[in-house]
């Protein structure tokens, strides 16, 4: 799971769940893989993102370094903080850990690099 | 014709290794899906040589989702098979995947994609493999959350298999009640063989249908039957993608936007000869 996906993945879903977001990550293995820049795809994908979901999640699994808390005024023009928003939002994967709800407490498992999203049959709304 | 794979088993029952190891290695389906995938990149209108961000519903093994890479996207896939989701990571495709049934719902934050495809794989949707399924309300809680999902002025087309005219109506009709504007288009609707059906739909209001392929000289009065708002202004006056005058235009039109382009010569736009 890379970081981008993780920036939009709710547990929504669950029965009786809001907002399910953003969901805690737990990292057992994390590896990163080089993926082409693409500067115009990374400059028009971060205001969709929530930046401060994504520092706190850099951070929890150690890639926070280099990455400012907050975003600059005319980032799209900053080529060296697109390269690390690269980085952070493609390269980086979560191979094997656990995400978990913040409002029920429910863990998904990510194994080989995939989240598990499914529901049991109770927890459909 | 062969069973419908809908009616064998549930898809991730349905979809085991040996099964997707052999969907993903016929190189008849590899070209059916890749084409039918162009034809929905096609109907996305999205926004001229921007790269964009897509959600590939049923994404399997990422054949689709191959051909959304070649176009310059990144994708997100969700599938019910975690075999199919095996051989995608196998085949280190670019997009990431998630191991959702959309049945269930979309399970992303509001606003995130650009637009989202889905190729062959909606039809599963009327299956009811579990006690607990009732289809009308999966469909009602996969498009409501799908709409929510989509930027403003994003689609979703999807390619899909119908049984029968009542899963069309009852197809438009659920995601028209999610807030979805659109309809069908059915490419080639004389041809057994070639007929394909398209659900278009549109989240940013009212606007025409695209024009269903190999409809000049017939009626397409199905494509409009199911199209809630009016159709029929197409994509003619358009030139087709990679002829000359489609490149130039597309030159032009970068020289417009202050980008670095090439200058036209007598090769531009014709065939090359062996390979590169
Ligand atoms: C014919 S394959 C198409 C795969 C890919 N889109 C392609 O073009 O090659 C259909 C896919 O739909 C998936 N699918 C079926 N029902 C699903 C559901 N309820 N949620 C998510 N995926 C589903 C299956 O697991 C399978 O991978």
């Amino acid at each position: 799971m890379k970081l981008i996906t993780h920036n939009m993945l709710t547990s929504k879903c669950l029965k009786g769940v809001v907002t399910g977001y953003p969901l805690a990550i737990n990292a057992t293995y994390v590896k990163v893989t080089e993926v082409g820049f693409d500067p115009e795809f990374i400059g028009r994908v971060i205001p969709k993102l929530d930046w401060e979901v994504l520092w706190v999640a850099a951070d929890s699994i150690g890639h926070s370094e280099g990455l400012p808390k907050t975003l600059e005024p005319k980032f799209e023009e900053n080529e060296e903080f697109l390269k690390k928003a690269h980085r952070v939002l493609l390269e980086v994967e979560v191979e094997e850990g656990h995400l978990t709800c913040p409002e029920s407490g429910r863990q998904f498992p990510i194994s080989k690099g995939i989240p598990n999203m499914l529901l049991n049959e109770a927890e459909v709304q | 014709m062969a069973r419908r794979p809908e009616h064998q088993a549930p898809p991730e029952i349905f979809y085991n290794e040996e099964e997707a190891r052999k969907y993903t290695q016929n190189s008849r389906i590899i070209e059916i899906q890749g084409q039918m995938t162009e034809r929905c990149i096609e109907l996305l209108l999205l926004p001229e040589d921007s790269p964009c961000l897509l959600l590939d519903i049923g994404c399997g093994s990422g054949l689709s989702g191959t051909v959304l890479e070649e176009n310059g996207h990144m994708w997100i896939g969700m599938d019910i098979s975690r075999a199919m989701l095996d051989v995608a990571v196998e085949r280190e495709t670019e997009g990431d995947l998630v191991l959702a049934d959309m049945g269930e719902g979309v399970p992303f934050r509001a606003g995130c994609f650009d637009g989202a495809v889905s190729v062959s794989a909606i039809q599963w949707l009327f299956n009811a493999d579990k006690k607990s399924h009732n289809p009308i309300k999966r469909l009602n809680k996969f498009f409501t959350t799908l709409f929510a999902a989509l930027s403003r002025s994003a689609r979703a087309v999807f390619q899909f298999y119908p049984e029968n005219e009542t899963q069309l109506e009852l197809l438009t009709a659920q995601a028209m009640k999610a807030g979805f504007y659109g309809g069908v288009v059915i490419d080639y609707p004389n041809s057994a063989k070639a007929k394909k059906f398209f659900l278009v739909l549109m989240t940013g209001g009212s606007a025409p249908l695209p024009q269903a392929l190999g409809t000049e000289e017939t009626d397409n009065g199905l494509q409009v039957k199911y199209a809630k708002r009016e159709a029929t202004r197409g994509a003619r006056g358009k030139p087709l993608k990679n002829s000359r005058t489609w490149i130039m235009e597309k030159k032009e039109r970068r020289r417009k936007q202050g980008k670095d382009t090439k200058p036209d010569t007598k090769y531009t736009g014709r065939k090359r000869s062996g390979r590169f």
